[in-house]
């Protein structure tokens, strides 16, 4: 019984990695992608890691999936067919790149001899991958990860913000500058007194 | 289902994604397919945890999903501030990084 629920979620999860590589519109490239993670959670579910199929299930085929969704349509994402000669031949140097790289994988996973990988796995206690299990892990050993983790989303917030906000002004929008991404409102960070000293600096025809 | 067929799925995976962020050249297909590549790393580590019957490659697991949601943010922000700016979203096109 196994066996069969892992070849048909083996094939969903590779049917849709090869779908979102493959398909020309970014939108069904999405969907594509979330066949592949619900059937990569039927894997997580059968080698017991219950809280991170269900981790993987609401964060990324819900959460993130839905902000892919947004964006997609906001930008269009429409690939344009037309594609330049010279890239007929990179693109198979691409290929048989990646080709390599599995032939590499698989001959140092599978031919490593590791005798744990031919086994069905140790045994475990019924509380494997549970929440419980997952939480003291993550309370105790892994504290100063679980800490920079939720540090590190932080910042990943306030840099989405950022980057993504809408601002005015620019002159000529050709031009990306990290100088302009930094740069926030005039009127938002300087308070009066600092213009007037900065007034004062360059003179009154300095902007 | 010995373990080696998880980490064969694994491999496979990790294979499709990096052809796909070789040849694709819309950024968002692109960050799909580093999606696919953490993914792939992912199963190998819960693939290895089970294998060991120890629960910290789960551990590993859920940090590796929270980078994966950070990265996803901070390119999506960048992809939405180059379509503000009317820049092609086009990595073939956005070759130069200017300060």
């Amino acid at each position: 019984m196994a066996a069969v629920i892992f070849f048909i979620a083996s094939i969903v999860v590779l049917a849709g990695a090869i779908g979102t590589v493959v398909l020309r519109n970014a939108f069904y490239s999405v969907l594509a992608l979330v066949c592949h993670l619900l059937g990569l959670a039927a894997l997580f579910l059968l080698l017991r890691a219950e809280f991170v199929a269900a981790a993987q299930v609401i964060v990324y085929a819900g959460a993130v999936m839905v902000l892919y969704v947004f964006v997609v349509a906001y930008v269009g994402g429409g690939e344009q067919p037309l594609r330049r000669p010279s890239g007929r031949g990179l693109r198979g140097i691409s290929l048989v790149f990646a080709g390599a790289l599995l032939a590499e994988l698989l001959i140092a996973t599978l031919g490593s001899g590791l005798s744990v990988l031919d086994a069905k796995g140790a045994g475990f206690f019924p509380a494997f991958g549970s929440p419980a299990e997952m939480g003291r892990l993550f309370l105790t050993k892994f504290l100063l990860a679980f800490e920079l983790a939720s540090m590190l989303l932080l910042l990943a917030a306030v840099g989405a913000v950022v980057l993504a906000r809408r601002r005015s002004g620019l002159d000529d929008p050709r031009e990306v500058s990290v100088a302009d991404l930094l740069r926030s409102d005039a009127s938002g960070t300087i308070s009066d007194a600092e213009r007037g000293s900065l007034q004062e600096a360059v003179g009154p025809a300095g902007r | 289902m010995s373990v080696s067929w998880y980490l064969a799925v694994s491999a496979c995976v990790f294979c499709i994604g990096t052809a796909g962020v070789l040849t694709r050249r819309n950024p968002l297909v692109i960050l799909l397919c580093l999606e696919l590549m953490l993914n792939a790393a992912n199963l190998a580590l819960v693939a290895f945890a089970r294998a060991h019957g120890n629960q910290e490659g789960q551990v590993f697991a859920l940090i590796v999903l929270v980078v994966a949601a950070c990265e996803v943010a901070v390119g999506l922000g960048l992809i939405v501030a180059l379509y503000r700016r009317r820049l092609p979203v086009d990595v073939d096109e956005l070759r130069e990084l200017r300060g």
